[in-house]
């Protein structure tokens, strides 16, 4: 079953293509990992995916439906994205993990939020105001805030870059245990795609060089471009 | 100390006093609910002209309030356009002239705190599934504490400004006498302790609201 399904998409700033791919899809259920080097297209993808643009040209399905101004609201909040950097609002960790479901009139008790609180290991914060966690924490948090949203697609933007080993390690076991939830990782870590994805793609100056399972990606890859990448080589 | 208890014994003070805070306090409700989501309007949007918007904002700034009251009076005065209304030397004009004050201070300020919110938190909030709108109030209510600043200036610019007021209001006393103007009149007959004394109530009326604004804002 494939949940996202891309057709000769292509996206532009002005006159500078930063997109161009032929076809992509990526089913339901499954971990995908994008690597490739900064400025390759992997955020803007991210946030085609995350309907936060529409490409330029085109078309991106989303579980059979066309990704435009008209994608109903419903459809758009199945999708959630964890960026970089944690940005969590001015409130409390509680607040702040309850956000979207308040956003999405969903009703639910202060169970739902702690057990969420719970999968990131921050069950005892719950009352701290979200503007005193460490780096690592407000990660925590906002990946504990998209999944209490029980999303159909996760897309997660270099969500363990500048964080330490042991959050890393926490926040790798979290998407592990993603369920049917499809995750789609961009990292420059290659080592990250390699432990967490069922499939790894290479993006360079925004287009797709090849996507692959992870075994095959890291031991046999047929393109040249992708042994060069993984052995960190410079090929950009 | 005197002339603070003769002031505050005065039988005309509770009544300047109370006038102060009535014109002031609609004034500023007034700007405020006009100004602070129109200035989340203004932060949020792109538009042609935006950068025009603001100038004439910044300018709304600084306006002279004597030159206000100027323009207010002109336009409520018996052949003005608005001289059917007979507001002139009334509360209503004093009302109408400090909200053209502090309008530009609410809406500017308001814009400019809005604007100050990170992209990145814009950009997950919208990622969170958020409509317009949700996404309005919760990019407001994040920059409460620049929201807040722009009523408390406001609120500063229009308590102690006293031009507008008088050419609107003429200072009559029992009716549109406020604290202003009375420290202006009593410096003029040369009673300057009554004047000191009726300035500092006027600090100590500033420093009281602002403190409950602060607390409103959760500092």
């Amino acid at each position: 079953m494939t949940l996202y399904q891309l057709r000769n998409l292509q996206h532009r700033y002005g006159e500078r293509t930063v997109l161009d791919l032929s076809a992509l899809d990526i089913a339901h259920g499954e971990i995908i990992a994008l690597v490739g080097p900064s400025g390759s297209g992997k955020s803007t993808l991210l946030r085609l995916l995350q309907f936060l643009e529409t490409p330029t040209q085109g078309s991106l399905l989303f579980d059979g439906i066309l990704s435009d101004h008209a994608l109903p609201l419903e459809a758009r909040r199945r999708v959630v994205t964890v960026f970089q950097h944690p940005a969590l609002l001015d409130r409390s960790v509680f607040d702040n993990v309850a956000y979207g479901l308040r956003l999405r009139g969903v009703p639910y008790g202060p169970e739902t939020i702690m057990a969420a609180l719970g999968r990131v290991g921050l069950r005892d914060y719950a009352r701290v105001r979200a503007k005193t966690l460490s780096g690592g924490e407000a990660q925590r948090v906002a990946l504990a805030r998209a999944l209490v949203l029980n999303p159909i697609a996760l897309l997660l933007d270099e969500p363990t870059a500048n964080l330490d080993p042991y959050n890393v390690g926490l926040i790798e076991e979290i998407i592990r245990g993603h369920g049917t939830t499809t995750v789609v990782l961009v990292t420059h870590n290659t080592f990250q795609a390699k432990r967490l994805a069922d499939r790894v793609g290479l993006l360079l100056s925004g287009k797709l060089i090849e996507l692959l399972p992870a075994d095959r990606f890291f031991n046999a890859p047929l393109d040249p471009r992708t042994r060069s990448f993984i052995n960190g080589e410079m090929v950009y | 100390m005197e002339d603070l208890l003769r002031a505050l014994t005065s039988s005309d003070l509770a009544e300047i006093v109370a006038l102060t805070l009535r014109v002031t306090g609609i004034a500023l409700i007034i700007s405020t609910i006009i100004g602070a989501p129109l200035g989340a309007l203004i932060g949020l949007s792109k538009f042609r002209g935006k950068s025009f918007v603001r100038a004439l904002l910044y300018t709304g700034m600084g306006l002279p309030p004597v030159v206000v009251g100027l323009f207010v009076y002109l336009i409520l005065s018996r052949s003005g356009p608005l001289g059917s209304l007979s507001w002139l030397f009334t509360p209503s004009a004093m009302i109408v002239a400090q909200i053209v004050i502090a309008l530009p201070l609410t809406t500017g300020l308001t814009m400019t705190s809005v604007e100050s919110v990170s992209p990145e938190l814009k950009r997950q909030i919208a990622a969170l599934g958020a409509t317009r709108s949700q996404a309005a109030w919760t990019i407001l209510r994040e920059a409460r504490i620049g929201v807040t600043a722009a009523i408390v200036a406001a609120f500063g610019g229009i308590i102690s400004e006293v031009g507008a007021v008088m050419l609107v209001g003429g200072n009559i006393a029992g009716q549109t006498r406020v604290l202003t103007t009375a420290i202006v009149l009593n410096t003029r007959q040369g009673d300057f302790s009554l004047a000191l004394a009726l300035g500092l109530i006027l600090l100590i009326l500033t420093f009281i609201v602002n403190t409950a604004l602060m607390k409103l804002q959760g500092r």
